[in-house]
């Protein structure tokens, strides 16, 4: 490490986050991402990563996109973020596009900054629309971090800052358990499930084939609103625009964040049918956001929706995903007895593997070799692994080369240093 | 959408969104072609089959459309000429392996085929159809994924055709977008195209302008410089076959097609023949004030107008100023020198021939050679004759790589009335500032990896036959767990699952029964 990224550690515990700092230094990982192109890092140091942490799908288009780019300097040629109190040109054009994409009967955007404000405008619009306070969400569920959407998600972000839910009227139940869903509906007292399509914090577990549309009849059943978090299912990451309609779903709600706006000008949008929506046409300033919106992001989302459904780019994942699962078997046949599963739709992939923690060990191998993957914060032993959607072949072959090492040197370390009983 | 914020995010000239336009097809032909690259020898040869299948039962469809839409040319000939870069393409090179190794075993070594990958491919207006097929079949054949760009002049012709080639290739198992079409191709996006690392060749057939920046594009290049190919008429030849032949040859297409003869030179002891046979087939010979009247007409200080471009004869008469029989095939021009100060002598792609008589053999060698040094190094030209000497006299001096013998040269060249490899990329080599001098094919599209022993080693080569390349075909299709019909790993429904109770233990249905009847009293409250 050189002595410039070492003081500069020292003035990021100094000013900013110390024990998310030093975190990274113990687990192995002394990152400080420097430039960024395309799918690649580059650390302060000089070092190259591959980038399938995206960020959750921010950079699915590639760091840096030079098109968003393009667009967002045109843009500010002419707009700021704009005043959120009236009828504004980009926001009213990003909405519309917006409703025409979507799925049938989602019409009006309503928006925030984050994916977090988003959450929160769907749960506010479902308890408006419902006259109901109850949200169902499934254990392990992660929508962010303010008020509301805190609470639908797992306590270890909640308790630290007592912010749990502690009059019962965020339920958790366990994915994949449509009985446990029933069980929470049927006092018909919910507002409304908030899922995201595929929980990525939960290392993408999937859903079973029938689960997602039989929620949304049991919602239908208990008149309760259906919810789909977007966030990293959407723009394309399952081979279609959005994961839930490849599930046969038709939400009441969409929330929709992160890539939307590819990392240049972070909006984030919740799209919502007329039930939903309803408080919108009786009092309209009920909700406010200086930020919401911004019309520069509301620019690079209408051309982040355009790239997506560019004609090309379904192709383009559907290559992807295949190559990069082809490799992936490859590599698992090399290492069954660690590399136990492969998580996938599209380029949303799971790595699973035979330790609780087995993940960590993978991510710090990987990042040695040049490819940045991160754990799943709420189940270690499945690694995330998102490819970008216009990821080039030389660069998913390179990736599958250094991941092949990686999960070797990995094993080598889980499986030979008798931790193997542990399971 | 508002116009003012349409206009804001329409960056469609910027560089950045010409770049992004033109590397999405490139990646995505990358992807095709790496996979294109795990088929097998009957495969390929199958969506070889398949394509060309395609191709000549569209072909009079096609030969059709871009006459109307060009106006250049004959349809019939276009037809034909469609045909003839189809099946019998394909079946020319059936027998060239371009999918499997090549054993040498005198020299202990063997040969293994690498695809170019990526071919950047341009069209031009006047063969756009036969063109098109010949470039995509040749990528098809030697396992390359191909972009074309058509030439804007016949762009609504050219799309179908492909986006036909596209379906049948796809439908044969080719993978997808192995071949791609530009469909709306700009100078600054095919710029994009050919400066781009993703592309590995560019097959450049058009415009010298167009072929000189396919080579200036710092990518390799098979780029082909313009005909203007010179015809002797030797005393020895067989004047009335010769004569059909060249008229036969020059209203072929309307002389479209890069191959046609330019300049028939003769010698003086056989012109009245040779013009008594000319005009017998067609032949209008033009008076002193006609042929200025044609110089006038076809060319402009810019160069040849492109108006008369692949146009009939009596058409061009007309326009001109002057009439002839309306059956007149061709107009032949004598001129009496050849070279800067005659603009005849250069290449005029439309059915009017220059006409020079030599005083001999040595002169009419000497002023072929002038007419190139003109312009077509490196193309075509023609001799009739039955002069074993003269003939390679001949042959020896011009300066092409292809010299057809009592044939219609338009054909002839291109590989349709001789033995000559079937093309419509005619190699210029080095006279005519181009990378390859014979008739380009599928050859011209792989490399091979050469696998050589040490020169002292005993042993043989053919030990070596039993190993195979692993050819894996397509990439398995990805699963998407949890979508029906398209997982992987087989999970149960949910046993959990009110509607399909799959766990029957006791406890299971004692907790089901309460659930329902719960159901009922809420229901029956409500």
């Amino acid at each position: 490490m050189s002595i410039e990224k070492l003081e500069f550690l020292e003035q990021s515990k100094t000013f900013w986050n110390p024990n998310k700092t030093q975190f990274w230094q113990d687990v192995g990982v002394d990152l400080v991402i420097d430039r960024r192109e395309g799918y690649c890092l580059y650390d302060m140091d000089g070092k190259r990563l591959i980038d399938v942490h995206l960020n959750g799908g921010t950079y699915n288009l590639g760091h840096r996109n030079a098109e968003l780019i393009e667009v967002l300097n045109a843009g500010a040629k002419r707009f700021d973020m704009g005043n959120h109190h009236f009828p504004a040109l980009a926001r009213t054009a990003l909405a519309e596009a917006l409703a025409k994409c979507t799925p049938d009967g989602l019409q009006y955007t309503i928006y925030g900054a984050g994916g977090a404000e988003a959450v929160e405008l769907a749960i506010k619009s479902a308890r408006h629309a419902t006259q109901k306070r109850k949200i169902v969400s499934i254990i392990k569920a992660y929508h962010g971090h303010s008020g509301l959407a805190v609470k639908t998600g797992d306590e270890r972000f909640s308790k630290t800052f007592l912010s749990e839910d502690t009059v019962g009227e965020f339920i958790q139940v366990p994915f994949n358990d449509l009985e446990a869903i029933e069980k929470a509906l049927k006092g018909k007292d919910v507002a409304a499930i908030i899922m995201e399509t595929i929980p990525a914090t939960y290392g993408f577990p999937m859903p079973h084939e029938g689960y997602l549309p039989a929620v949304k009849s049991l919602c239908e059943r208990y008149d309760a609103l259906y919810i789909a978090d977007e966030v990293q299912t959407g723009l394309m990451r399952t081979g279609e625009l959005w994961g839930i309609t490849k599930y046969g779903v038709t939400p009441d709600i969409m929330v929709i964040g992160k890539g939307i706006t590819g990392g240049m000008y972070p909006i984030s949008c919740c799209v919502v049918n007329e039930r939903a929506g309803q408080w919108l046409k009786q009092d309209g300033f009920a909700h406010m956001s200086t930020a919401g919106g911004a019309e520069l992001g509301c620019i690079v989302a209408l051309k982040v929706l355009e790239i997506t459904q560019r004609p090309e780019v379904a192709s383009m994942v559907a290559y992807i995903s295949d190559f990069i699962r082809a490799g992936l078997d490859d590599i698992q046949a090399l290492y069954p007895d660690f590399f136990t599963g492969i998580r996938q739709n599209g380029v949303i992939m799971g790595l699973e593997f035979n330790d609780p923690e087995g993940a960590k060990p993978v991510m710090r191998h990987l990042y040695e070799h040049g490819v940045w993957a991160i754990f799943s914060t709420l189940d270690p032993s499945v690694l995330q692994f998102k490819p970008g959607i216009l990821m080039t072949q030389s660069l998913s072959e390179d990736l599958l080369a250094r991941v092949e090492v990686a999960i070797g040197l990995a094993a080598k370390e889980v499986m030979g240093s008798g931790r193997r009983g542990k399971m | 959408m508002d116009q003012a914020i349409a206009n804001l995010v329409d960056i469609s000239a910027s560089p950045a969104a010409m770049h992004a336009a033109a590397d999405m097809v490139l990646e995505r032909a990358r992807w095709a072609s790496q996979v294109f690259q795990r088929y097998d020898r009957d495969t390929t040869l199958a969506i070889a089959d398949a394509v060309a299948k395609a191709a000549h039962d569209n072909a009079a469809k096609y030969g059709d459309w871009a006459v109307k839409e060009t106006g250049f040319g004959v349809a019939d000939h276009k037809t034909l000429k469609n045909q003839l870069t189809a099946k019998p393409l394909v079946d020319y090179y059936r027998d060239r392996d371009f999918v499997n190794p090549r054993f040498d075993a005198e020299k202990n070594i063997i040969e293994v085929p690498k695809p170019a990958g990526v071919v950047f491919a341009l069209a031009p207006s006047t063969n756009p159809i036969s063109t098109i097929y010949f470039k995509v079949l040749c990528a098809l054949m030697t396992r390359n994924a191909i972009v074309i760009s058509p030439h804007p002049a016949a762009r609504e012709c050219s799309v179908d055709a492909v986006n036909t080639l596209i379906k049948a290739a796809e439908d044969a198992g080719a993978p997808e977008a192995v071949i791609q079409v530009i469909e709306h191709p700009t100078l600054a996006l095919i710029d994009e195209f050919m400066g781009s690392e993703k592309t590995n060749v560019i097959l450049a057939t058009g415009g010298s302008a167009m072929v000189r920046a396919a080579y200036s594009s710092s990518n390799p290049a098979i780029g082909v410089g313009p005909g203007n190919a010179p015809v002797f008429v030797e005393a020895s030849a067989d004047l009335k076959q010769a004569a059909a032949m060249i008229v036969e040859s020059k209203s072929f297409d309307n002389s479209v097609l890069c191959t046609n003869e330019s300049v028939l030179i003769t010698l003086a002891e056989i012109s009245q023949a040779l013009l008594r046979e000319l005009g017998r087939n067609k032949c209008h010979i033009c008076k002193p004030d006609e042929v200025e009247l044609l110089r006038r007409y076809l060319f402009h200080d810019r160069g040849f107008n492109v108006e008369a471009l692949g146009r009939d004869a009596t058409w061009i008469a007309e326009q001109a100023g002057f009439k002839v029989q309306r059956n007149t095939k061709i107009l032949l021009t004598p001129i009496d020198k050849i070279g800067v100060g005659e603009v005849l002598s250069r290449e005029k792609l439309c059915p009017v021939l220059g006409y020079y008589v030599a005083t001999s053999v040595t002169q009419a060698i000497t002023q072929a050679r002038a007419l190139l040094r003109y312009t077509g190094a490196g193309h075509s030209a023609a001799i009739h004759s039955n002069d074993n000497q003269t003939i390679m006299d001949y042959a020896a001096g011009v300066e092409v790589y292809r010299v057809i013998v009592n044939a219609p040269c338009s054909q002839g060249a291109a590989g349709f009335a001789t033995n000559l490899a079937p093309t419509f990329t005619i190699g210029t080599g080095y006279f005519g500032r181009s990378s390859v001098g014979e008739n380009v094919g599928p050859q011209h599209l792989v490399n091979w990896t050469r696998i050589a022993w040490n020169s002292q080693a005993s042993g043989n080569i053919n030990d070596f036959q039993t190993a195979r390349l692993n050819h894996r075909g397509k990439l398995p299709k990805a699963p998407a767990d949890g979508v029906p019909g398209q997982s992987r790993v087989r999970r149960e429904v949910s046993d959990n699952s009110p509607r399909t109770p799959a766990r029957t233990d006791p406890e299971l249905r004692e907790e089901i029964r309460r659930i329902i009847a719960e159901e009922l009293r809420s229901a029956l409250k409500d």
